[in-house]
C-alpha cells in the first residue's frame, strides 16, 4: 500500500500541558530527526507512531495515514503493517536460534524465507564478529543483536515508514545501518543524540518534558557544517577501528594533519602552496 | 450484569492493565466491582481500592484458586448487584496452565507477558486458547520482530481471539482494553457453564496424601510413558 503522508497530531506533555507543536506531516522521501535530552519523551513519540496511537496513549497524540484513522488491521496485522521500528533494545529475549527466529519473522511478515540469508549477510556487514545462523539469539552481544535487528528490519520488515531509535549507541557502523534502513521514497524518523545524524535530516522535532516543543528546519549553514562533521566523524570512526583491532598510537601527529585538513581545508592548501 | 474474567500467569500485568482500564471506565461513569482471587496473599485490593470502587479478595488457601473462583461466582455476582455495579471483574490467580476459568457467557480475557518468550503461547493452554481477548503486555521490552512472532504464536493457539497490546506501566493500550470490556455480555447466573472442563482431580494426592513413594498412590494415575492405570478397589 502506498501512502502519501503520515500526520502526528499533538497531545499533552508530562505536565498535562498542550504540546506547542500541534501537527506534523511527514511525506515519503523525507527524513525527520527527533532530538532532546534523555527522558524528554523521544522514545514515547516513536512508540506512539509505531502503535498509530489514537488518543489512547499517555500523550494522547493521534496518528493519521493520508488524513484518515488507520484501520484496526493496519494497526495490528504485521502483514499489513506500514511501520518498521528499531527500538533502543540491545538484546533479544527470545530463546531460539538466529535462523529459527528469522524464518518465523519472515513467515509473520509474509516474506520469502530465502531472505533470511540476506538478513545475515547484511547484519554481518554492520558488526564486528560474525553472527551465525545456528547461534542462539540470547548469546549475541549488544552490537550483534542491534546489527541483526537493523538487518531484519531492512530486509524482512521492509515498510514505507521507518522509525529508528538511537542507532548510534550500539557500536555498530551507524552510517551503513542508516543506509540499509533508509530506502528511496520512505518516511524516516530518527531519534538521535548524534549531531551528524541530526543534521542529515530535513527537519528535527525538539522534545522537552514529554512534549513536542518546536520543529526546526535544517538550514543551509547546517548542511555545510554537516560536511565538516562527517569528516571529523569519519576520522573518529577510523580511530575507533584502530583501537578495536588492538593498534597503538604515537601522540597527536597521526591526526593533526587530518584534523587541520578537515577544519580549515583552504588555509591548509594555501600554506602548502 | 456483565462479567469479565481475567486470567494470566503471575506477574504478567493483569492487575496493572486492569487498574488503568478501570480508571478509564470509572471516568466515563461505569460502575464496576472487582474480585481478586489468589491463594495465600495479595495486596492487589489496595491497588484497586485507590480507584474508589468496591473490591473483594478471595484467598483459596490450599484449594485450587480457579475451582474456588468458579464455585464462588454466584456469591460474587450477588455482591456486585448489591453494589449497584453493572460490571463484575474477576481477576484470577493464574497459577495453573490446565484451567480456563472462563464461563461461556462472560468475556474471557487472557493477559500474556511478551517477554516470556515466543513459545509461551503454546504452553499457556486453555486460558489462552478459549479467551475472547488477549492483552499482550511488556511489548516495549522486546524488539518489534519478537512482538510480531509472539502475536503469530497466539493466533496459532487461538485464531479467533482479538489481540491488544498494552503497557501496564504507562497505560498505553488500556483504553482499547476498557472498550473491549464494555462489549461483554450480561450473564445469566443460573444457566452459564464453563468453556473448558476443570482439571482432573482423581488421585490420592488430590485429597491430601503427602508421601511420595508410588505404593501410596491410588486412583487414576498417568505414567510419564503415557500409560494410564487405575490403582485401587
Amino acid at each position: 500500500m502506498d501512502i502519501r503522508k503520515i500526520t502526528i497530531i499533538g497531545g499533552y506533555d508530562k505536565h498535562g500541558i498542550k504540546e506547542p507543536v500541534e501537527q506534523i506531516d511527514v511525506r515519503p522521501g523525507e527524513m525527520f530527526g527527533v532530538v532532546g535530552p534523555t527522558g524528554s519523551g523521544k522514545s514515547s513519540l516513536i512508540s506512539d507512531i509505531e502503535q498509530m496511537a489514537q488518543g489512547d496513549t499517555f500523550s494522547r497524540r493521534r496518528v493519521l495515514l493520508d488524513d484518515r484513522v488507520p484501520s484496526y488491521e493496519t494497526r495490528t496485522d504485521p502483514r499489513k503493517k506500514m511501520i518498521a521500528q528499531i527500538s533502543q533494545n540491545m538484546s533479544f529475549l527470545a530463546d531460539m536460534s538466529v535462523g529459527d527466529f528469522l524464518h518465523l519473522h519472515a513467515k509473520c511478515r509474509g516474506v520469502r524465507t530465502s531472505q533470511v540469508r540476506e538478513v545475515l549477510r547484511l547484519a554481518n556487514t554492520l558488526t564486528g564478529e560474525p553472527i551465525r545462523e545456528d547461534y542462539n539469539l540470547t548469546i549475541l552481544s549488544g552490537g550483534q543483536s542491534r546489527a541483526l535487528m537493523v538487518a531484519d528490519v531492512a530486509v524482512i520488515s521492509d515498510s514505507p515508514i521507518v522509525l529508528i531509535d538511537e542507532v548510534e549507541n550500539a557500536g555498530i557502523r551507524k552510517h551503513e545501518a542508516l543506509n540499509a534502513l533508509v530506502g528511496n521514497g520512505k518516511i524516516v524518523m530518527v531519534v538521535t543524540h548524534d549531531p551528524v545524524l541530526a543534521l542529515m535530516t530535513e527537519k528535527r522535532i525538539v522534545m522537552k518534558n514529554g512534549g513536542m516543543r518546536t520543529l526546526i528546519d535544517t538550514t543551509q549553514g547546517e548542511t555545510e557544517l554537516l560536511e565538516s562533521l562527517k569528516s571529523i566523524d569519519g576520522l573518529l570512526l577510523r580511530l575507533r577501528e584502530k583501537v578495536r583491532s588492538g593498534e597503538s598510537f604515537d601522540g597527536n601527529g597521526q591526526i593533526r594533519d587530518v584534523l587541520m585538513q578537515t577544519l580549515y581545508p583552504k588555509t591548509r592548501n594555501e600554506e602548502t602552496a | 450484569m456483565k462479567l469479565i474474567v481475567v486470567a494470566g500467569t503471575p506477574g504478567s500485568g493483569k492487575t496493572a492493565v486492569l487498574v488503568h482500564a478501570l480508571k478509564i471506565l470509572g471516568e466515563s461513569g461505569h460502575r464496576c466491582s472487582v474480585v481478586k482471587v489468589d491463594c495465600l496473599y495479595t495486596d492487589d485490593d489496595k491497588r484497586f481500592g485507590k480507584l474508589n470502587i468496591p473490591v473483594m479478595v478471595g484467598l483459596s488457601k490450599d484449594m485450587c484458586p480457579d475451582h474456588f473462583a468458579i464455585y464462588n461466582l454466584n456469591e460474587m455476582l450477588e455482591w456486585a448487584k448489591k453494589n449497584e455495579s453493572d460490571c463484575l471483574i474477576l481477576e484470577t490467580a493464574g497459577l495453573c496452565h490446565r484451567c480456563a476459568p472462563y464461563s461461556k457467557e462472560c468475556l474471557g480475557v487472557c493477559v500474556a507477558d511478551a517477554t516470556a518468550g515466543p513459545n509461551t503461547p503454546l504452553k499457556l493452554g486453555p486460558f489462552l486458547s478459549t479467551a475472547d481477548f488477549v492483552v499482550v503486555t511488556k511489548g516495549d521490552m522486546i524488539s518489534q520482530a519478537e512482538r510480531e512472532i509472539f502475536r503469530e504464536k497466539i493466533l496459532e493457539v487461538n485464531p479467533k481471539c482479538a489481540i491488544l497490546e498494552a503497557n501496564g506501566l504507562s497505560g498505553q493500550g488500556c483504553a482499547a482494553f476498557s472498550e473491549a470490556m464494555l462489549k461483554a455480555n450480561d450473564v445469566s447466573d443460573s444457566e452459564d457453564r464453563l468453556r473448558h472442563s476443570a482439571p482432573l482431580a482423581v488421585c490420592t494426592l488430590c485429597v491430601g496424601e503427602t508421601r511420595i513413594n508410588k505404593e501410596y498412590h491410588r486412583g487414576v494415575l498417568r505414567k510419564i510413558d503415557g500409560f494410564q492405570t487405575y490403582v485401587g478397589e
